[in-house]
């Protein structure tokens, strides 16, 4: 996809950084870079580094629900192997995905003020549902804690200095149901883990997710269009140019 | 101490496309209506941020908020029932307009075999052709006698189709506006069903083609094919919704109004009428009770049966003994489908709620069911209501389900995967109830429904064959890889399947098996009425809305006639 799709804000970032704007090509640097940083270090190497395509005055990132950086950067970890960056485009870093996760604890759903959740408890069949008296924010952060202790236990090592394999290898522990966790099984963990990764590669990035809408580029959804009535009988393919909801005006 | 309103003439609980339209024919005809709606108004200018998937789709910010009230389920009456702690298999409504507001808009009327299934099966395949265990039987309705409430909901809501479907029962009038737009996507199915000998028809479409005025002066407007419209509401009300027509329609004659935040907890009954409602204030705490000459059940169908239940109206249903009709005979939807994978790139996020193209030759009847091991079938259609990024990751059965092969094939394969999907009939069966749980309450105190339900052989049966034959459409439409759904085992009340609950408080001639009559009015209260799903005896292969719909004005009639003269309309 050509440069010039991108938008302004992608060029205000290029800008701000200081970054040659002829060096990058596409999406997948920017995800390359913010991953790098993360990965090779497991903190944040300089203040700002990280996360500053964040940082224009429209929109600041920041930690709502985690309380220190260690456990973040394990939670952006597992969600980049869930949906890694590739010559598609950035991945789950690089898109926001872990901020996204950690506003969402923060706030309703972590909290799940929608759902029932008046006991008696029970573990129940699985045709049944979640029967958890943990709610979100309690779960991800027992399955952060868990993540961790297991690199520790299985590699001597903090989660973040793990290879993609070992990282591969402890998230497959979760959805296997390997791993002991209390009031919830790490299978269903696993689970909610991989739908908030999803959700927060592709929602609106009004949630802080999905970066300059570069997931919905990947794969060709134009996000808020007001009407196909006067295309959607062509037969060709169309490549829209996405919007977010944020632009939204009747 | 409940605070004891003024007598109203009509009370309806909950104002949905149910109590819109008994609200609508009642004030017209110069009843004084009032709807209790347990939620809060809303109109198609609170739609503006629509277009949001996580927001709408995700985190069901339009439906009930379960935290107030849920149901327990189990599969069978071995397990322990527990609560539907989040939504998931189906979409329960809240606030005005109810689910009507969040519905895709597929209006469908039932087969003239679906009214009389038990004597049409009996007369072509014997009395053994279904094990007793299952509870068929006539609805004591036909066809013909909906058709007039059939037309007359389709104009109200302007539904766009074409009449070519060789399966339907006779319409009166064509459809009030022409059908939606044959996409190419549409057409690949079209040819293939047309190639395999099927009978291909635009689905009847509550998503207009055209704007178009109803006859009560409300105006709907033209779709604009956005692709948001199933979990959303309607930014251009332009899919027609009870907020933008019975209700305004209501609200104009000056004799409807309708309190919020008003949840209905007990149906007041002395002797064998009903006096009333008590409801709970849901901001303040407080207690009220409504009088009305006539009480309108107009919920959705889990309400309808635990309000019933509660109030101790009507004999709880017991599978033990057969006996008992309250929560009888609860129906889902048997959804057998495929996934097709092609090489070409299509316009799969563009679309509308009931943007589609459907066969019905293997539903109802329309197939010999002589040598098949399950009666009844269902619609077959390829809908293209606009896939969103969230929920659309279609991978191939040998990709896993996390890490770069799955990002990659997710996203190439997004815009090119097609599913074929059957809406197939639910046969009621014995083991398949609603009933009162012992443990688990709401937020008012009141306990909550039950729901014990599992797939039955029937729909094993049912389900596999469907899917070969779907998979043979699919096939013929070109797709590189045809992957069918997995054969169906136990109910799983996780992954959404459908909105369409039936049964509960079933219609019918007898009081011996039926709830209510064919008027909607129960046996055990003359000036009392349940509308909705749950008066299906059982689930036809369509969507609902268009049979309900139907059945609400004949029972909008009948609560005019029964105001005039009281006693049983039977």
């Amino acid at each position: 996809m050509a440069d010039d799709q991108k938008g302004l804000s992608r060029r205000d970032f290029l800008k701000t950084t200081g970054i040659a704007t002829g060096a990058l090509v596409g999406g997948g640097l920017i995800g390359g870079l913010v991953g790098y940083n993360v990965n090779k270090d497991g903190v944040q190497t300089k203040s700002g580094t990280k996360n500053a395509e964040d940082h224009d005055v429209t929109s600041v990132k920041g930690l709502m629900f985690f309380t220190n950086h260690a456990d973040f950067n394990v939670l952006s970890q597992a969600v980049e192997r869930i949906f890694p960056e590739d010559d598609l485009g950035p991945g789950a870093i690089g898109l926001g995905v872990p901020y996204f996760i950690d506003n969402q604890l923060a706030g309703s759903y972590g909290n799940n003020t929608r759902e029932y959740m008046q006991g008696p408890f029970f573990a129940g069949e699985a045709t049944q549902g979640y029967q958890s008296r943990l709610t979100r924010a309690e779960m991800f952060r027992q399955g952060i804690a868990k993540m961790e202790e297991e690199a520790q236990k299985r590699y001597q090592k903090p989660f973040v200095d793990l290879d993609g394999g070992q990282m591969d290898e402890i998230i497959t522990a979760f959805q296997k149901n390997e791993v002991e966790m209390k009031g919830v099984s790490s299978e269903f963990f696993f689970r909610v883990l991989r739908q908030a990764t999803l959700e927060g590669a592709y929602a609106d990035p009004i949630y802080n997710g999905n970066n300059n809408m570069d997931a919905w580029r990947m794969k060709g959804f134009p996000g808020h269009q007001m009407a196909y009535i006067n295309m959607i009988e062509d037969e060709k393919f169309q490549k829209i140019e996405p919007k977010s909801i944020s632009t939204m005006q009747h | 101490m409940a605070k004891t309103l003024d007598k109203v003439n009509v009370v309806t609980v909950g104002v949905g496309w149910m109590g819109g339209i008994i609200a609508a024919e009642c004030a017209k005809a110069g009843l004084k209506v009032r709807g209790l709606e347990r939620g809060k108004a809303r109109s198609t200018a609170d739609y503006q941020m629509i277009h949001d998937e996580y927001r709408y789709a995700i985190r069901y910010e339009l439906m009930q908020d379960l935290s107030k009230e849920t149901i327990t389920f189990r599969n069978n009456r071995k397990m322990r029932a527990l609560p539907m702690r989040q939504l998931g298999s189906f979409l329960l409504g809240e606030n005005l307009g109810g689910a009507g507001t969040h519905w895709n808009g597929h209006t469908f009327r039932f087969l003239p075999y679906d009214f009389q299934i038990k004597t049409m099966t009996e007369q072509k395949y014997g009395k053994n052709k279904l094990s007793p265990d299952y509870l068929l039987q006539d609805w004591g309705i036909t066809y013909d006698e909906l058709e007039p409430y059939f037309d007359k909901f389709e104009k109200t809501a302007g539904i766009s189709g074409e009449n070519t479907n060789p399966f339907a029962g006779k319409r009166s009038n064509d459809f009030p506006t022409p059908p939606m737009k044959r996409t190419p996507i549409l057409k690949k199915f079209e040819n293939a069903a047309s190639s395999l000998g099927y009978h291909p028809y635009m689905l009847p479409s509550a998503n207009l083609s055209e704007a178009y005025e109803n006859p009560d002066g409300q105006t709907i407007g033209a779709c604009q094919y956005c692709g948001f419209c199933e979990r959303f509401g309607c930014e251009y009300g332009a899919k027609t919704s009870p907020e933008i027509t019975v209700v305004p329609t209501a609200m104009k004659t000056g004799n409807f109004d309708v309190t919020f935040h008003a949840n209905v907890v007990e149906v007041l009954k002395s002797g064998n009428k009903v006096t009333g409602v008590r409801y709970v204030d849901t901001q303040t705490g407080e207690e009220f009770i409504q009088p009305a000459d006539v009480v309108v059940l107009t919920s959705y169908v889990m309400n309808n049966a635990k309000l019933l239940m509660v109030s101790k109206i009507g004999e709880q249903y017991n599978p033990d003994t057969g006996r008992g009709t309250l929560g009888k005979n609860y129906g889902y939807q048997i959804l057998p489908g495929v996934t097709g994978f092609f090489d070409e790139q299509m316009n799969v996020f563009m679309g509308a709620g009931a943007l589609g193209m459907t066969i019905d030759d293997f539903n109802g009847d329309s197939f010999d069911h002589s040598d098949l091991d399950f009666i009844h079938g269902a619609s077959i259609s390829l809908t293209q209501t606009g896939n969103r990024p969230i929920q659309t990751n279609p991978i191939p059965p040998d990709v896993p389900a996390w890490g770069a092969d799955f990002k990659k094939a997710s996203i190439e394969n997004y815009t090119r995967t097609l599913s074929i999907g059957g809406q197939g009939a639910s046969m009621p069966h014995k083991e398949n109830f609603m009933s009162l749980d012992p443990d688990y309450r709401d937020a008012y105190g009141v306990p909550l429904l039950q729901l014990t339900y599992n797939f039955t052989e029937q729909d094993r049966n049912m389900h596999k064959y469907l899917t070969d034959r779907i998979a043979e459409i699919m096939k013929e439409m070109g797709a590189k890889t045809v992957v069918p759904g997995n054969p169906i085992s136990d109910y799983d009340i996780v992954p959404y399947q459908t909105t369409h609950n039936t049964g509960g408080t079933i219609m019918g001639t007898d009081p011996a098996n039926s709830v209510v009559n064919t008027y909607l009015q129960h046996w055990d209260a003359e000036n009392l009425f349940v509308v909705g799903a749950g008066n299906f005896p059982h689930n036809g292969g369509y969507n609902p809305t268009g049979t309900i719909g139907a059945l609400a004005y004949r029972t909008a009639e009948a609560i005019q006639k029964y105001s005039k003269t009281g006693g049983s309309l039977v």
